[in-house]
């Protein structure tokens, strides 16, 4: 029982995980990007088309990563040379984004394709209770967790991290000593919405191996919330991840149970529980030492420098 | 030959307004090389969308029963827009306004229609407007991310409706669909010319008119709008921001549950699952494109008006998602970004 639960929060959290890696990137840049819920349907129905058409799992992961990230440049574009209000073109590219994956995959619903398949890593997942559900997982399972690790060093142990975080807090510094703000931000909105798009994937690739319009159904949200809920550290997103994760996996166990709460009821508990964590994070950051980018959300005007 | 952009200063009046019609010009251009690639030719789809919103006496009415929850929304979220609070939940605060106005529908047993129909109102915005307060009371208290959670609340809210309408509210009679009953006649709005243009229309003007008014010509909106382009003075001046906040989110959310009480009263006559194709989001462009204008919601409506009754034929002639509907405000949205841009800067071009 613990297994299944751990097992299954493990991946109803990945696709979150991967999208909230993203957002941290973009946002450490001083980029808010609201079309994550818009990106990660790009990203499923981007990889769910190419894996159906050319049955190759990997292409369909590189498509993913390729689609949205161009689809997330046109806000990175918007937000550093058109000086355009983040929060509107975020929300336009969310709505692009629902629009045209419904449009684009109407000839996909319905359509099978074989998904992901669990790798057992061997004596690890002989583990009593634990092993079988953390070992014997698909490859994006463990490339996720591998990318929690790789970016939390590139952002802290990198020169071009360094850069990047500085070009968040304080563009105008960062321009002075010769750091190319807008190369840096668009990079870091082409990488952060490709791996949104990648969590859109996971759905469509390895979760519930299908293209459902719609189908990533608020995660994105949720993973732009528990950006803040993780103060923009990497390590906690995935604990911020795996605990909205947690709550689906066990919204769902106890619909299959046949209890008598309704479905509609515990369908909403993702979205309350987000809510309140956000509560609790934005209540400490007030308090306390916030790790929130200065410069986020912020229009940078070279004609403006200081 | 270099280009390089500068800096002019802001154009104003008709130039302003040619180039945000540009804009929208050039969003459906883009618009059409998708519905290309969805198989349909773009000129004849446009031409259809203009014939069937406004080519005709129905054709209109119909548009304008598409403007009024369009105009109740942009309206409310516009009101947030002033002070710079970005409620982007209007689509929940409809399904809450929506749950308000069935509550009373179903429950309460009179004839008077005027009775059913004050009180469908009041329970609507009481219940839309307390919605908003909540992300309203959180970002004015603990400053909480309004986006997000009125964003995240409206899953919750039109979750809330399918508990009902597949649970308590489900109609016996209604072939086991989720749907609740049908509305008794006294809980209906008045239709007009023959058509399906219904007073909450005339209500919706309005309510345009009020919030132009306060908006515009009281006090109380002088201070908004202090709050919204210079918190610091605001706070200067003695302006209670916290109280602003809470209150200016319940307008906002209020006049949203007012859409929602205007289609099921006027349109739709009982609570269902899709009571919005997304007049909520649709909203937040209005409000954008409006420049937070009462009178300028209403002409944008209109026009989206005009969009959500060409999607309805597409759907049918060329089996189109209304999710195209999106795919147009997207561009619409990216390209005005662009064309404010244009407003205030031009290419020049530099010899090296």
């Amino acid at each position: 029982m613990i297994s299944i639960i751990i097992d299954a929060t493990i991946r109803a959290g990945t696709s979150i995980l991967y999208a909230t890696l993203g957002e941290i990137i973009i946002e450490r840049s001083g980029i808010i990007n609201l079309g994550i819920e818009g990106l990660m349907l790009i990203g499923a129905l981007a990889g769910f088309y190419t894996t159906y058409t050319t049955e190759s799992l990997i292409l369909g992961v590189f498509a993913a990563v390729l689609v949205a990230g161009l689809a997330g440049l046109i806000h990175g574009i918007l937000c550093t040379y058109f000086k355009g209000n983040q929060i509107v073109s975020g929300l336009a590219l969310t709505m692009f984004g629902v629009g045209i994956t419904a449009v684009l995959g109407k000839s996909m619903v319905g359509q099978t394709i074989v998904g992901f398949k669990r790798i057992e890593i061997p004596v690890l997942s002989k583990i009593p209770i634990i092993g079988n559900s953390l070992f014997n997982q698909d490859i994006l399972v463990y490339l996720s967790i591998f990318l929690v690790f790789l970016i939390s060093f590139f952002l802290y142990k990198t020169v071009w991290g360094l850069n990047l975080r500085t070009v968040g807090e304080n563009p105008y510094a960062a321009d002075v000593s010769g750091i190319d703000t807008y190369k840096y931000r668009l990079a870091a909105t082409f990488v952060g919405s490709g791996l949104a798009g990648l969590g859109g994937a996971y759905l469509s690739l390895a979760y519930t191996p299908l293209w459902i319009e719609n189908m990533t159904a608020g995660r994105g949200w949720i993973a732009v919330a528990l950006v803040i809920f993780s103060s923009w550290s990497c390590k906690r997103a995935l604990f911020g991840a795996y605990f909205f994760g947690g709550i689906s996996a066990i919204q769902l166990r106890f619909q299959a149970m046949g209890t008598t709460i309704s479905a509609h009821i515990l369908q909403m508990l993702p979205y309350i529980f987000t809510i309140i964590v956000l509560i609790i994070a934005t209540i400490k950051i007030e308090k306390g030492s916030s790790s929130q980018p200065e410069s986020l959300g912020l229009v940078y005007d070279r004609e403006d420098r200081k | 030959m270099k280009f390089k952009l500068v800096k002019k200063p802001p154009v104003s009046g008709i130039k302003s307004i040619l180039t945000t019609l540009l804009s929208i010009f050039i969003a459906l251009l883009i618009s059409g090389i998708f519905l290309a690639f969805a198989d349909v030719n773009p000129i004849s789809a446009y031409k259809d969308i203009l014939i069937e919103s406004v080519g005709s006496v129905y054709g209109i009415t119909e548009t304008l029963v598409k403007t009024t929850p369009l105009i109740f929304c942009g309206l409310g979220v516009a009101v947030a827009f002033r002070m710079q609070l970005w409620n982007i939940g209007a689509e929940g605060q409809l399904y809450m306004g929506a749950f308000g106005a069935s509550l009373v529908a179903l429950h309460l047993n009179t004839d008077s229609h005027f009775i059913m129909i004050s009180l469908m109102f009041i329970s609507a915005v009481f219940f839309g407007g307390l919605w908003a307060l909540i992300p309203g009371a959180l970002k004015a208290i603990y400053n909480v991310n309004e986006t997000i959670v009125t964003l995240l609340m409206n899953y919750i809210a039109i979750l809330w409706v399918d508990f009902l309408i597949y649970g308590a509210w489900k109609d016996p009679k209604g072939f086991n669909f989720p749907i609740s009953a049908e509305f008794t006649s006294a809980a209906r709005l008045n239709e007009y010319f023959d058509s399906r243009l219904h007073s909450g229309f005339f209500l919706a003007l309005l309510c345009a008119l009020l919030v132009f008014i306060i908006i515009e010509k009281t006090v109380w909106g002088y201070e908004i709008k202090v709050i919204g382009s210079n918190p610091k003075a605001a706070m200067y001046a003695g302006i209670n921001i916290k109280k602003n906040i809470i209150l200016v989110m319940f307008i906002s959310g209020a006049l949203s549950a007012i859409a929602g009480f205007s289609e099921l009263a006027g349109v739709q006559h009982r609570l269902q699952h899709a009571i919005s194709p997304g007049y909520g989001y649709t909203a937040i462009i209005i409000a954008w494109l409006a420049k937070r204008s009462a009178f300028g919601v209403v002409i944008v409506s209109f026009l989206m008006g005009m969009l959500f009754v060409g999607s309805d034929s597409m759907q049918i002639y060329y089996q189109l998602p209304v999710a195209m509907v999106s795919v147009f405000q997207g561009l619409i949205l990216f390209s005005l970004i662009v064309a404010e841009f244009f407003k205030e800067h031009k290419i020049v071009m530099v010899k090296e």
